[in-house]
């Protein structure tokens, strides 16, 4: 096994995803609907109710919209990273994951490589929503478009692996959507993506520390500094210690005895 | 030529929780030849298969590839090992040659060897003409067909089929029987079908009966007949596998 046959190997498992991505068109529009409705619809409503002051990496007075659009990119990030979990169940339910179980190169660099791939799937559609955001009045230095490109791509893998973690947990498909309620929502509301956390903790001490343990939250603050092309070094760290912890524990938890199914087997 | 690939389960047993699905299972295949597994649904097939293909682990026994513990030469068994399993694991959604791209990645081949040997299995099975569709599209005896061209492309030495030609007509049945035979004959793959359909198997056939997770008898068909007194294998199959538990 050489490098080649490591990459043959990565540009498989990127070019699946991609074929499976043009198939699911509406999943592309689905993914795009739902943060635009926040930008669009949330945002107008909240806007007199929740003022922004000057917080960094903002130089001043921003609109509730231009808050709540890095969050947004990192919505479409946490829904992609669950959904794509979801195929994993799936997978695993019809079978197909055994394709990947048979392959002879290293399972760990298998699902990396998977991981990447709906990383890189998702990148796609926030760029998408970033341009609809922009046309909507979110307007980020144009530098600024490129700088998140690498902080995008570490908080989806970070999610991506998440996912998969919870994935090689949930022995059936319709257990996922119970996972969806407890993980995707909690982890969206209880950070700093639709409301700064000095607002939090002006209401709830605790809720406050429950934001800072997020690593959503930290995710979050990396694209939005990135954004504005400035580095959070701490968002930085936490994100990248939280994609390398949840990695390693999505390839070790990933057992295949669990991910297929024997033939029922008579008594 | 390279030597047919050889392998040999030891002593092995497999239980899911109190259940025992295999017990105490030993056969050894003939390289280059057509193995047939034969035994009814529910025999433990489809566990040995997972086991020989590491889905599962090894409870207890040892299953040897080239005469070594698959458990020491895992890569070097799946590298050359081509499996048609029991339930389909083509992706429906994709087309015939994006299902072989995706398999040939796996193993680590570029595009252009795998669109290259693509072209040889699908034309070789009746399918050229058929690589840009859907599989969804496909009927039952084509898509068994595609999985056997993608169970091919790496070039594997040892072929394992679990009920390949289940669900399908009968000259569906026949065409893919004869094809794999035909590879034992022409690049030396020591092939493993497990089937519970007796008309698929032929009185030379090196020939193993599970029964209730145990080897009830191995032998060519037409010895295992003359040694127990049955004028076919259907006769056979009945008097081993009408047996109640041991």
């Amino acid at each position: 096994m050489n490098i080649a046959t490591y990459l043959h190997a990565f540009n498989g498992v990127v070019k699946r995803e991609f074929w499976r991505f043009i198939q699911q068109r509406s999943r592309f529009l689905s993914a795009l609907v739902r943060p635009l409705l926040w930008l669009v619809v949330f945002a107008a409503g909240f806007r007199a109710a929740l003022g922004v002051a000057i917080i960094p990496p903002y130089q001043t007075y921003i609109t509730y919209e231009t808050y709540i659009a890095p969050g947004l990119c990192c919505m479409i990030l946490l829904f992609n990273g669950m959904q794509s979990s979801l195929s994993m169940v799936y997978d695993r339910e019809m079978g197909s994951m055994k394709v990947l179980l048979m392959s002879p190169i290293s399972r760990a660099w298998l699902l990396i490589s998977k991981l990447v791939a709906i990383a890189l799937i998702s990148l796609l559609q926030v760029y998408a929503f970033i341009g609809i955001a922009w046309v909507a009045g979110v307007e980020p230095p144009v530098l600024g478009l490129l700088a998140v490109l690498p902080a995008l791509l570490l908080v989806a893998v970070m999610l991506g692996a998440i996912g998969l973690f919870l994935s090689a947990r949930i022995k059936q498909l319709e257990n996922f959507a119970g996972v969806m309620n407890f993980v995707i929502f909690p982890m969206f509301f209880l950070s700093s993506a639709l409301y700064p956390l000095w607002k939090m903790r002006e209401s709830s001490e605790w809720l406050y520390w429950i934001c800072q343990y997020n690593p959503f939250t930290h995710a979050v603050e990396l694209v939005r500094f990135a954004l504005y092309l400035e580095l959070n070094g701490q968002a930085l760290a936490i994100t990248a210690g939280a994609t390398a912890l949840f990695t390693v524990l999505a390839v070790i938890s990933f057992n295949p005895e669990k991910s297929v199914r024997a033939a029922p087997v008579r008594k | 030529m390279t030597e047919p690939a050889t392998l040999e389960i030891e002593h092995v047993s497999h239980h899911y929780g109190a259940r025992v699905a295999l017990d105490d299972v030993s056969l050894t295949l003939e390289p280059g030849r057509f193995n047939a597994l034969l035994g009814p649904n529910g025999a433990g097939k489809s566990t040995l298969f997972a086991l020989l293909t590491r889905l599962y682990r090894i409870q207890q026994g040892e299953i040897r590839f080239q005469g070594a513990s698959i458990e020491q030469v895992p890569k070097r068994l799946l590298a050359s090992l081509g499996v048609v399993f029991q339930q389909s694991t083509l992706d429906l959604d994709l087309t015939v040659l994006q299902n072989l791209e995706y398999h040939g990645a796996l193993h680590g081949l570029s595009t252009r060897e795998i669109r290259h040997r693509a072209d040889r299995e699908l034309s070789w099975l009746g399918l050229a003409d058929r690589k840009k569709e859907k599989v969804r599209a496909l009927n039952g005896g084509h898509r068994r067909r595609v999985e056997i061209a993608r169970a091919l492309l790496h070039k594997p030495r040892l072929l394992l089929l679990d009920e390949a030609s289940a669900g399908l007509d009968i000259a569906s049945r026949q065409a893919i029987n004869m094809a794999v035979r035909s590879l034992c004959d022409e690049r030396q793959l020591t092939v493993l079908w497990a089937t519970h359909l007796l008309e698929e198997l032929q009185p030379a056939d090196p020939t193993v009966i599970l029964h209730q997770g145990r080897v009830k008898a191995s032998g060519t068909g037409a010895s295992l007949c003359e040694a127990n007194h049955c004028e076919g294998i259907a006769a056979l199959f009945e008097h081993f596998t009408m047996q109640g538990p041991d």
